[in-house]
């Protein structure tokens, strides 16, 4: 029964980190879609969302919903502002050249949040209090509740979206083909730019609900992008329940490997289980096997 | 008839480059003459160490189009298979760095088999992973590696009976070791499979329909670039006597792959400027503290936005175009000069 309640108790955490990992890798898969590039800087809008959100809550002068918010607006804006900047000038934004520029974006917003707002990790209370929930048995951070709560929400949010609005089927169309989506009027440099908006708020979205549990600190983001990056590959590259699905499992194989195996291990057992999945299954979860004749 | 002019042509490239390697290596041997302190030399070994790992990562991406993000990793494990066989087992260098860069070698082959399958990201994917586990067993395998304290007590490299225990002394070997890493990649991008690689990074479909085994060019690449990356690995910890896991993070591979892209992608010289880069610019600046990555981020965001094919093609054009506005001046002047003779 007690070993029993501790694997239930792994499940939610896996459950927790990996709702961080699916918003990470839907931010990653949109970029990837619309440019065919590795964002390197998700991880670190995941960051600055967290430590944004943590300064102005410090300042004292908003409550922390509007902290929150306003962090998730202002990491979309500085995601559209780099696109606009670094990606837009390009003559031919050729997917490695896009690929390298997030490295540099990545370095310099990181760097940029150590010497604004220094070194110290920071974080601010949970959404509705630190004390643990108990639920058979388990003891659950009402937190965990919110992540869990919200990436649902997030999800549902970017389904329909793409599914049922004009814009989210421009960006559809433009991930397809380029040109046919030029041809047929759709304004393809706005979609990219739209893109980049969207992936720096899902960063910003998944930093300002994980810190409460986490704290973070300028350091914090490149990991976490990797990660979102493996639960894309994972789910499948481009899927949004692909990136769902991946998110969450990997979330659960690092629980699980940290309380079966050994802590220390913990990032290189759910890196080999991504391995293995990618070696027998190389097209993702639920992506659809690519088809190369020649 | 065109046929023969191409091959000229590319055999006169060739040339070209091997001459100037040669001009540029016969100088940098006198660099221990001008290096005023062991600090200057050691700068010399790293640059030379650089070098071969940026030129061997230069290979996989800018002639095969791939990210790998386990250069760093491949460069961790040739320092720590050579260094714990050195340190723990009393194994004589020579045979630990063979050990070493056999071991990469194989373990390359295992990651590239499967990813390599696949058009798109699948090698950058799995090369992160594997770079993640490897980071992981450096620090956590306490017992072989030392862990997060580093390897210590490893022995200077000894052929021979000549010990290069001395900073000078292995500056020769690394200068030696850089030079024929060079001019094996220069003939490796001029023979026969070099041509057909440089076919992949133009279009991929288009030569696996000439009959280029794409598949097995690519695997045999990231092998090669492995396995430099492991030998440059193993004299890293020769020379230090030391080895330390953060050296090979997944931030040294991503770094790797931003220094190669700064000094210009799939163009040979462009390791040359990548680690000029990587070996000098993180010393000066020091002096900058915490804004050091702030200034990096933004110069290499100018250099990639503005000059795409790097330092290298920057240099290139620069080139191009003083020679455009000196020959004019130099073809009026001595015009009268046949006639006379």
């Amino acid at each position: 029964m007690e070993s029993y309640t501790q694997l239930l108790q792994l499940l939610v955490a896996g459950l927790t980190t990996g709702s961080i990992y699916a918003i990470v890798a839907v931010g990653f898969n949109i970029i990837f879609k619309s440019t065919d590039a590795i964002n390197f800087a998700q991880g670190e809008w995941v960051m600055m969302g967290g430590m944004i959100a943590a300064t102005a809550y410090a300042t004292g002068m908003m409550p922390l919903w509007a902290c929150c918010v306003a962090a998730v607006v202002l990491v979309a804006l500085i995601g559209g502002l780099s696109e606009r900047l670094v990606i837009r000038p390009l003559r031919s934004p050729a997917a490695l050249l896009v690929t390298l520029l997030t490295i540099g974006l990545a370095i310099f917003s990181k760097s940029l949040v150590m010497v604004g707002l220094g070194k110290t990790p920071m974080g601010y209370p949970a959404f509705s209090g630190d004390s643990p929930v108990s639920v058979a048995g388990m003891q659950i951070m009402p937190q965990s509740f919110w992540v869990i709560g919200l990436a649902l929400a997030f999800m549902a949010l970017m389904h329909w979206f793409f599914e049922y609005t004009l814009m989210g089927k421009s960006l559809r169309a433009t991930a397809v083909d380029r040109d046919a989506a030029a041809l047929a009027g759709i304004d393809v440099r706005r979609t990219i730019m739209l893109a980049f908006v969207l992936a720096a708020m899902a960063g910003g979205v998944a930093g300002v609900i994980i810190t409460p549990l986490t704290l973070t600190s300028y350091d914090h983001g490149t990991m976490l992008g990797f990660k979102g990056f493996s639960a894309a590959m994972l789910g499948g590259l481009g899927s949004l329940q692909g990136a769902m699905l991946g998110g969450l499992l990997l979330g659960l194989f690092e629980a699980l490997g940290a309380g079966v195996v050994s802590s220390q291990f913990k990032d290189a057992v759910s890196f080999i289980l991504l391995l293995l999945v990618l070696f027998f299954r190389p097209q993702g979860l639920l992506g659809k096997a690519e088809i190369n004749k020649v | 008839m065109g046929c023969y002019q191409a091959s000229r042509g590319e055999s006169d490239a060739r040339g070209k480059h091997m001459r100037l390697l040669a001009v540029l290596w016969a100088l940098f041997l006198f660099y221990p003459l001008l290096a005023s302190n062991s600090y200057a030399i050691g700068l010399g070994v790293m640059f030379c160490i650089n070098l071969m790992l940026i030129a061997s990562l230069n290979l996989i991406m800018g002639y095969c189009g791939q990210i790998s993000l386990c250069h760093g990793g491949f460069f961790g494990l040739g320092a720590y298979v050579s260094g714990v066989l050195s340190a723990k087992y009393g194994v004589s260098a020579p045979i630990g760095i063979a050990a070493a860069v056999m071991l990469t070698g194989c373990a390359s082959l295992l990651i590239a088999l499967p990813a390599l399958r696949l058009r798109g990201h699948y090698l950058a994917m799995a090369t992160l992973g594997f770079n993640a586990i490897l980071s992981v067993l450096f620090v956590e395998l306490v017992g072989l590696t030392g862990g997060p304290n580093g390897l210590s007590g490893i022995e200077p490299i000894v052929l021979a009976g000549f010990s290069f225990d001395t900073d000078v002394r292995f500056f020769y070997l690394a200068w030696l070791s850089a030079l024929v890493v060079m001019a094996a990649i220069l003939n490796l991008t001029y023979s026969r499979i070099g041509r057909a690689v440089v076919s992949l990074s133009g279009n991929e479909i288009g030569a696996s329909s000439l009959g280029v085994n794409t598949y097995g060019l690519k695997v045999q690449i990231f092998v090669v670039s492995a396995t430099v990356a492991a030998f440059s690995g193993s004299l890293f910890a020769h020379f230090n006597l030391f080895a330390s896991p953060e050296t090979f993070s997944f931030f040294t591979s991503v770094l790797l792959v931003v220094m190669v892209a700064v000094g210009g992608w799939g163009k040979y010289w462009g390791a040359l400027f990548g680690a000029l880069v990587f070996t000098l610019v993180p010393e000066y600046l020091r002096a900058f503290h915490d804004v050091e990555l702030l200034v990096f981020g933004l110069s290499m965001i100018v250099v990639l936005m503005f000059f795409p094919d790097g330092l290298a093609g920057m240099t290139q054009r620069a080139l191009a175009f003083a020679r455009a506005r000196i020959r004019p001046m130099l073809s009026t002047a001595p015009k009268e000069g046949p006639n006379h003779g």
